[in-house]
């Protein structure tokens, strides 16, 4: 991958066994914004975003059809590095999943994935990537302390550093708050607005409030199809498909 | 008509309590009275002739039998846990669970768990003793067992596998690593308890096995085996041969330490499971 990391994707369609999960699917995301899916249960937002790290390989009958580029490089090509994908485009659940280990390890794993062995070094990235997620204050003290004894917003927040900690330049988050009390929601839409000068973040929620806070551009997702796409402030105040209009005005969905 | 129907249903559970409580008195009292009675007709003859002398047929000794137990439990663990392990890893990480060739492997896997260990016993008995000409030796012994405590391994390394949470496995791979990282650095850790734990039992089984040695170490009980190709003893055997050649105060004093031995066992293993089992992946 080159250092451009803008999205592309073109006529993308998506598989489950004989389920069409997406369809036709186009879209440009781009780099240093905050793009939200919104849809309803089902529409494919989740299969979407999986399908930009090349998650959905994970699942046995699942094909993919169409392109899609980051900068210009076709991430579905054969010669394609999956884990070096998975490493520049990183995932954050909805929810937590640390790793039973302790919180240093847990943000220390990436870069050992990648080699980097150094104590210094490592100490480094985890200190700098526990404060980007806005955790380090409350964690100084007990890195070796296991990181299943924190709150639930602290295990997302420790994820979100996780995945920082691989250095990527994309990041997607499925749902990343619905396990979490407001003041966790909070802490997490502060730092995705920080993030985003130094990355490319896609985030899908059902929170339309959230989706205005934070996004720049937000796509409206229905039955695996993208009816709607535009500058956040459009489609929530002058949304051009009545469809789109009908899911943020609560009347479906 | 509905008075004499809710009258029976109190009837019948008060039968059923009554039935049931019973029932759990007198399995608990058999289980008991075996223990107290094995303890207070062996307590008394262990010492430290029958437990570490040299054996007279004056002064009988369990020293080969611990030795050869320890052999035994050496060689198959070691042939048997790399083995389990491994084909499990195989089975969970590598293969479609839902392929009809799996699922008839899992089937035969659980086949061979419940197949009598005295059928594990003739097979070792006709490959090692005749056919590979070992004679009667610890190796032979040892390897049957492995044979008979791999299916065991297999299935429960796998259960402890398909425990750990699927969203484990994809957040690591979410974050570049490869099949044989996660596997290492996430799954098997997570699973290690399980998998300890396991293989603690298997020990166990071990330990508890005569069937299989009968046909295949060659119940040497009075001499100390030199190595792994000598023909030896265990303390089950032990107990069946100073039964069998009147020495009962001797059986029952193995009977002990069998007993303690088996039971401290599935303590340490239950104590590990409930240490690092719980709590650790709370998400299912
Ligand atoms: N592994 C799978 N196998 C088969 N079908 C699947 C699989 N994963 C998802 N689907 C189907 O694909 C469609 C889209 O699912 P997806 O999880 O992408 O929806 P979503 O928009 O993320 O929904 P939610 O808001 O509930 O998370 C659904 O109809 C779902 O049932
Ligand atoms: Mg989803």
């Amino acid at each position: 991958m080159d250092n451009k990391f803008n999205i592309t994707v073109r006529g993308c369609d998506l598989y489950y066994g004989n389920f069409q999960a997406l369809k036709n699917v186009n879209i440009d995301i781009e780099e240093n914004e905050i793009t939200a899916l919104i849809g309803p249960s089902g529409c494919g937002k989740s299969t979407f975003i999986k399908s930009l790290n090349r998650m959905n390989d994970l699942i046995e009958d699942c094909r993919i059809n169409g392109e899609i580029l980051i900068g210009d490089q076709n991430i579905y090509d054969k010669s394609m590095d999956i884990n070096l994908l998975r490493k520049n485009v990183g995932m954050v659940f909805q929810k937590p999943n640390p790793f039973p280990m302790s919180i240093y390890d847990n943000v220390a794993f990436a870069p050992r994935t990648f080699g980097i062995k150094k104590k210094s070094e490592l100490d480094k990235i985890v200190e700098r990537s526990l404060k980007q997620a806005g955790l380090w204050g409350e964690v100084r003290d007990r890195l070796r302390g296991k990181a299943m004894g924190l709150s639930g917003g602290q295990q997302q927040r420790l994820c979100i550093a996780r995945a920082l900690a691989a250095d990527p330049k994309i990041l997607l988050m499925d749902e990343p708050t619905s396990a979490l009390d407001p003041i966790s929601t909070g802490k997490i839409e502060e730092l995705m607005s920080d993030l985003k000068s130094d990355y490319t973040i896609v985030i899908v929620t059902h929170n339309m409030q959230q989706a205005t806070r934070i996004s720049d551009k937000t796509a409206f997702f229905l039955l695996g199809e993208i009816i709607e796409y535009g500058k956040t402030e459009s489609v929530f105040s002058n949304p051009k498909d009545k469809r789109t209009e009908n899911y943020i005005t609560g009347r479906f969905g | 008509m509905k008075r004499n129907a809710h009258k029976r249903q109190i009837l019948k559970y008060a039968v059923m309590q009554i039935f049931t409580q019973g029932a759990l008195v007198i399995s608990l009292a058999a289980l008991i009275a075996v223990i107290i009675f094995i303890l207070i007709r062996g307590i008394p003859y262990i010492n430290m002739q029958l437990l570490f002398g040299d054996y007279t047929s004056k002064t009988p000794s369990i020293k080969p039998a611990l030795i050869g137990t320890l052999y035994l439990i050496l060689i198959s663990i070691t042939i048997a846990a790399p083995i389990g392990i491994g084909s499990a890893i195989f089975l969970t990480e590598y293969t479609n669970s839902k392929s009809r060739l799996i699922r008839y492997i899992r089937i035969a896997v659980e086949t061979l768990a419940g197949i009598p260990s005295i059928v594990y016993g003739i097979f070792g008995y006709l490959v090692f003793v005749i056919a590979l000409g070992f004679k009667y030796s610890l190796i032979g012994g040892g390897i049957t067992l492995a044979v008979m405590i791999l299916p065991v391994i297999v299935r429960s390394t796998e259960e402890s596998l398909l425990a750990v949470p699927r969203s484990l496995r994809e957040g690591s791979f979410a974050l570049g690593s490869s099949k044989v990282r996660t596997i290492f650095s996430v799954v098997l850790p997570c699973a290690a308890s399980g998998i300890v734990t396991s293989l603690i039992l298997a020990v166990g089984r071990v330990i508890s096995e005569s069937a299989v040695l009968i046909l295949t170490i060659g119940m040497v009980v009075n001499k100390m085996p030199k190595d792994f190709a000598s023909p030896g003893t265990s303390l089950a055997l032990d107990v069946y041969y100073f039964g069998s050649h009147g020495y009962p105060e001797q059986a029952a004093a193995t009977g002990v330490v069998l007993l303690v031995l088996v039971v401290s066992i599935n303590i340490i293993a239950t104590v590990i499971g409930k240490i690092y089992g719980k709590g650790e992946f709370a998400d299912g």
